[in-house]
């Protein structure tokens, strides 16, 4: 089981507070995505959860039980760090085996599991060797290894894949998304990175300034944004948001119009924009526009699209796909 | 475009680094050699041959019993040593690992100590030790050692400990260790070449002192600090047997830096470069 359920858990350091106070339910076997600006309070929140911080207010149930004040060891979670934090004076057995140790296994049993570990995350020809002569990857497989072996109630990721190239994130991205698939141990997983969110999460939590800004899945953050925050955080490239006289036509303060959902053509449309920069990249092309009386415009389009530099285009947004805030930034009824 | 070091650039810098060791050790070569030649050689003039002689040596020995200083700077040294690592061990971990908005104003002000002249506080100390019966103790000086040297095996310390990523400490506390074997699997193994080198550094400056164990010893606690000091004021133009009692204060660390000059060297410019 790993039903983990937070009740008005604050968080402040000294006079600053990270965490307001907030509340979130995390179902047994869920992969739960924290994702938010730099210092919008993710990872304080996986730390508090993982007891490594103690909380300033609010409990922190799992399974039912209150761990609030428990130690981080009595919670049965485990973590993977951004930097792996290996023991770099052990083998790679010896830092897979660590918490079998800890928990007073035989040395057969920790021989065992450490075995089948190391075969399902490819590292059984890696055994004998230190963190240090391991490739990034592998250091991030040994840091799964590691947090595997004891089968904990929940996994705790923070931000494990943002020191490797960007080939290996997507490897290790699909990697842990099947480990997910096989294990169906609760995950939660914290990122900055929206498109690790999306394509890895069953549950997405947007936090800014330490409030949850909306909860949902991937496609219904995508589809039903409920406030510009999230609007503006979730897809990409981001969210056009346009104010003004294009907004009040729609009766609303800020439209949102995603780059994708706008009809592009070389004769008529509802905004004439100039071609600014046109990004191709094969599939799709980005173009970046000035549109008249609108404003900068980002828009996806084909990436057999031949606009170039200073091409003038016609766009018309598609209205169903349209999002509309009001004042206070939230989104309005449509 | 990077650097290009050609040979004779190499041999330029090493016969240069080595005039420049030989220019520093030289003083303490002369004294070695000076110590083996007879008291008449010594006071000849500048000479790099001696006779040979040991009769320096003997002389020394037969008058003021070497063993009894030399223990007493074994048990000072090593004994100081332990004594500060006992302190600043814990004192490092929790400024490196729990740090608090005061933690560099209390680290600064310890190294500021280390600016004041001793001389400035002689007498309250002296006063202090007379009061309490430390003077001429060993367990005063090995005390006295062991502040005087405390805001440097703290710092030393702090600087190698923070070289520890926190997160692997935090990694072993989720792997459900307690703070024992925490201490025993993770930090220990992790920090034992920053200890070695900060405990030889410390007992390398602690058998060097010689303002306070000059001052706080007469005979009994008496280090080879003080064996010295004992040649140069009555005897001072007996030049083969002062150099004699310099090299025989002197070898025992000699022999121990020269051994342990790697991790010395590795403890001192720790943290300096990363």
């Amino acid at each position: 089981m790993g039903n983990i359920t937070l009740k008005n858990v604050s968080k402040s350091f000294g006079s600053t507070s990270i965490i307001p106070g907030l509340d979130l339910v995390i179902e047994n076997g869920e992969f739960v995505v924290f994702v938010g600006p730099s210092g919008c309070g993710k990872s304080t929140l996986l730390r508090l959860i993982a007891g490594l911080e103690d909380t300033s207010g609010g409990t922190i149930n799992i399974d039912g039980r209150d761990v609030t004040g428990e130690a981080p060891a009595k919670r049965k979670l485990a973590m993977v760090f951004q930097s792996y934090a290996l023991y770099p004076h052990m083998t790679v057995a010896k830092n897979i085996g660590f918490p079998l140790k800890m928990a007073g296994e035989d040395k057969a049993t920790i021989d065992k599991k450490v075995g089948d570990a190391a075969r399902v995350l490819n590292l059984t020809n890696y055994l004998e060797r230190r963190p240090g002569q391991l490739s990034g990857g592998q250091r991030q497989r040994v840091a799964i290894g590691r947090a595997i072996v004891r089968q904990p109630t929940a996994f705790l990721f923070d931000e494990p894949l943002s020191n490797l190239d960007a080939a290996l994130r997507g490897t290790m991205r699909l990697e842990i998304s099947e480990l997910h698939h096989q294990l169906k141990t609760t995950m939660i997983y914290v990122t900055h990175d929206q498109v690790e969110a999306m394509t890895m999460a069953d549950k997405i939590v947007v936090l800014n300034a330490g409030n949850i800004e909306q909860v949902g899945s991937p496609m219904e953050l995508y589809k039903t944004p409920k406030n510009l925050f999230v609007a503006g955080f979730i897809g990409s490239p981001k969210m056009n948001l346009i104010e003004g006289a294009p907004a009040a036509k729609y009766n609303a303060k800020t439209i949102g119009i995603r780059p994708e959902h706008m009809e592009i053509s070389t004769t008529a449309g509802e905004w004439k924009a100039t071609v600014g920069v046109a990004e191709h990249l094969g599939s799709d092309t980005f173009l970046h526009v000035q549109a008249d009386g609108v404003g900068p415009l980002t828009v996806r389009a084909d990436g057999e699209l031949a606009v170039h530099h200073g091409d003038t285009i016609y766009l018309t947004p598609d209205k169903a796909k349209m999002h509309r805030f009001g004042p206070d930034g939230k989104a309005l009824a449509s | 475009m990077a650097r290009s070091v050609t040979t004779q650039h190499k041999t330029i810098a090493t016969i240069a680094a080595w005039i420049v060791a030989l220019l520093i050790f030289f003083p303490i070569l002369y004294t070695i050699i000076t110590s083996f030649k007879s008291e008449q050689e010594a006071i000849q003039g500048f000479n790099l041959i001696p006779s040979g002689t040991f009769e320096s040596y003997i002389e020394v020995q037969a008058q003021s019993g070497y063993f009894k200083f030399f223990l007493n700077s074994v048990l000072l040294s090593v004994g100081s040593t332990i004594l500060a690592l006992l302190v600043a061990i814990p004192a490092a971990w929790s400024m490196a690992f729990a740090p608090t908005k005061r933690t560099k104003d209390i680290l600064m002000w310890m190294l500021s100590t280390k600016m004041m002249p001793a001389v400035a506080v002689l007498f309250p100390i002296y006063l202090i030790f007379r009061n309490l019966g430390l003077l001429d103790s060993r367990i005063g000086l090995m005390i006295m050692l062991m502040l005087i040297n405390l805001p440097i095996v703290v710092w030393m310390l702090y600087t190698y400990f923070r070289e520890i990523p926190g997160e692997i400490l935090e990694a072993a506390r989720m792997d459900g260790a307690s703070l024992w074997n925490e201490i025993i699997y993770v930090l220990t193994p992790m920090a034992v070449p920053g200890i070695a080198s900060t405990m030889l550094l410390n007992i390398i400056l602690a058998w060097n002192e010689a303002f306070w164990t000059i001052r706080l010893t007469t005979t009994e606690a008496a280090p080879l600090t003080a064996f010295i000091s004992s040649f140069s004021s009555p005897q001072g133009l007996f030049w083969a047997k002062l150099s004699a009692a310099s090299t025989l204060a002197i070898a025992p660390i000699l022999i121990m830096g020269w051994f342990s000059q790697k991790q010395l060297v590795r403890g001192l410019t720790f943290g300096a470069v990363k």
